[in-house]
């Protein structure tokens, strides 16, 4: 049972892997012993290296070559033969200085704020209302999940179709209500929300999924005992099931956070980011420019999904902590 | 309480009919005649239903159908095969560095599609690997690889030493504690590894439509766009094709409803 306690010595925090071993107890048996972690060692190596050869081929090599991109003035020319210009931070500079990066920086914190706050609060409320297991409950919770399994193109084509303008089923209803005709997708008023729209939809079974897991393992003595002293069901929700799900709730957010940021899909297949530059995201004006156009700019592309990626990690490296201090809890 | 709960159960059949709406539209619009497609008022239901839709879509979206399921199961394979010995050296064998592993693999899930698609599409213009089957594989498994390596970790983690021990007893070596004991003792992780890994890879678009842009071997998520971009008088074709290529997740989310849970939570809820 050494390896146990070793194991748990390796978890303390910032105990780095050289830490402070307790080699004390297996002195008696020190040879045999070691010879028996070092083959242990070379072994994990072994079980490992494919890991390892992968992740350096396939994530090491292509991030590298994305930031050797960025660094250097690539035409179409220049990406078939290899000869680019090096260009420094220039294309950084460009990118930054372009008209569309105010727009879709404003865009992409649009989107993923707007996004995930709806799709945490209907996740919510939807997971708190299938907490209380009625008849069905399990069968129609699964059904929540369709959405979210089902290939981005297949629901943003959808939705494209479910928000033309003409034939649409949304503008037909809201006619049949009395109201005018909104050109969701070609309008630039309403390019992003009709996006977003979409994208909460889609967002929505991950939150339910989730929060109802982590409603799950707040122990239903809680709520006999708040019973009990006469709270109320919304003095349950927001003294009891709000605050012990806290830890559950900054995962989820953290995670579409991330998740949201990313997103090209949905956005590309209903409106390109367009009308004009109405419904860009940092992600999706990347993709423009690389594939979008019959002129693909591989560099300033390649900068701005550089700069995401920044974005990305300063919130992914929040969420490492949240989790870890979370863990240690 | 099951009298109590009755109005709670019609609730939750008017939520969850209204959320899968688009989903129902989609099969409503499959099957409706070209001609009513353009009508000012949308037929609610498909009162004359046609298969008009579903023919078209067969006829022209079949190997595209083939190729998104050999590059499925191809990505399942390649992250099976690279995720559980991984997981293995991680939580059975104590890999040294182990922390710093798992933390690259939590970054890795962070990097942008978009961005990964970039740095593929440069380094297989050069190898001549754009539009073949093996390079999509490739690409779309760097979605999968993390999440499952991380799967396999926890699981692997929960297995009893004493299981373990008792095989080394028995005089098994690494190798055959890996492949007698804790792999089939993980089957459940497998199983939703390997489901994530086939719908992720289905389901791709970014890399389908960035790596595989042309050639013979289209996936049907780029079948999908490019039809939408050829004829946009058909949305019945375009529908019935969606309905088709949604089918995996359909039939998956009915066999397979339990892993598809535990993959949604993993990473996310800690038990």
């Amino acid at each position: 049972m050494t390896t146990t306690s070793r194991e748990a010595s390796g978890h303390a925090p910032e105990c780095g892997a050289a830490g402070g071993r307790p080699a004390a107890p297996a002195w008696g048996r020190r040879p045999r012993r070691r010879a028996h972690d070092s083959a242990r060692h070379w072994a994990a190596v072994g079980f490992a290296a494919p890991l390892l050869a992968y992740l350096a081929v396939f994530y090491a090599y292509p991030l590298w070559r994305n930031i050797e991109l960025s660094v250097h003035d690539y035409t179409v020319r220049a990406f078939v033969q290899g000869d680019p210009a090096f260009a420094g931070f220039e294309k950084y500079a460009e990118v930054l200085a372009s008209g569309s990066f105010g727009t879709a920086l404003v865009n992409t914190a649009v989107f993923t704020l707007v996004s995930i706050g709806f799709q945490y609060a209907i996740g919510l409320a939807l997971a708190v209302f299938f907490h209380a297991n009625f008849r069905l409950s399990g069968v129609l919770r699964a059904l929540f999940l369709v959405p979210w399994l089902l290939p981005l193109i297949v629901s943003s084509s959808t939705w494209a179709w479910m928000l033309n303008s003409d034939h649409g089923i949304v503008n037909s209803v809201i006619e049949a209500f009395g109201g005018t005709q909104i050109n969701w997708l070609t309008s630039p008023d309403t390019a992003l929300a009709a996006v977003i729209i979409a994208n909460i939809w889609l967002g929505v079974p991950f939150n339910l999924v989730i929060l109802h897991a982590g409603l799950q393992q707040i122990p239903a003595e809680v709520y006999e005992a708040a019973s009990l002293d006469g709270a109320s069901a919304r003095q349950r929700f927001w003294r009891i099931t709000l605050p012990l799900l806290r830890p559950v709730s900054a995962i989820t957010l953290l995670l579409g956070f991330i998740y949201t940021l990313k997103v090209v899909d949905v956005v590309w297949i209903m409106t390109t980011g367009g009308p004009g530059d109405a419904s860009l995201t940092l992600a999706v004006w990347s993709y423009r420019e690389a594939f979008g156009t019959g002129q693909p700019d591989f560099s300033p592309a390649a900068a701005i999904g550089n700069l995401l990626i920044v974005i990305a990690l300063v919130f992914g490296f929040v969420h490492l902590r949240m989790q870890r201090r979370w863990e240690d809890a | 309480m099951t009298d109590r709960s009755w109005p709670k159960t019609v609730l939750g059949i008017v939520f969850t009919a209204f959320m899968l709406f688009p989903v129902y539209w989609m099969v409503n619009v499959s099957l409706t005649p070209t001609g009513d497609l353009r009508r000012s008022t949308p037929n609610w239901f498909p009162s004359e239903p046609t298969f008009e839709g579903y023919a078209a879509a067969l006829s022209q979206q079949l190997p595209s159908l083939a190729t998104s399921l050999v590059v499925g199961l191809g990505c399942v394979a390649v992250t099976v095969v690279i995720a559980a010995p991984a997981g293995y050296a991680l939580a059975v064998l104590k890999l040294r560095g182990g922390r710093t592993l798992n933390f690259l693999l939590l970054v890795a899930q962070m990097i942008p599609a978009v961005v990964m698609a970039m740095g593929f599409y440069a380094i297989y213009v050069r190898l001549g690997l754009l539009n073949t089957v093996w390079g999509l594989i490739v690409a779309d498994s760097t979605i999968a690889v993390p999440f499952g390596v991380l799967l396999y970790t926890t699981f692997m983690a929960g297995i009893p030493a004493d299981l373990v021990h008792a095989a080394r007893i028995d005089g098994a070596g690494t190798w055959r504690t890996f492949t007698a004991v804790v792999l089939p003792v993980s089957r459940n992780s497998t199983l939703t590894v390997s489901l994530f890994a086939f719908l992720w890879a289905w389901s791709d678009f970014i890399f389908a439509s960035t790596l595989s842009r042309s050639g013979e071997f289209v996936p049907i998520t780029l079948g999908i766009y490019q039809y939408i971009g050829n004829n946009t008088t058909q949305w019945n074709a375009i529908m019935a094709t969606a309905v088709v290529a949604s089918l995996p997740a359909a039939i998956l989310l009915v066999v397979a409803q339990r892993y598809v849970a535990a993959g949604v939570t993993a990473g996310a809820v800690k038990d």
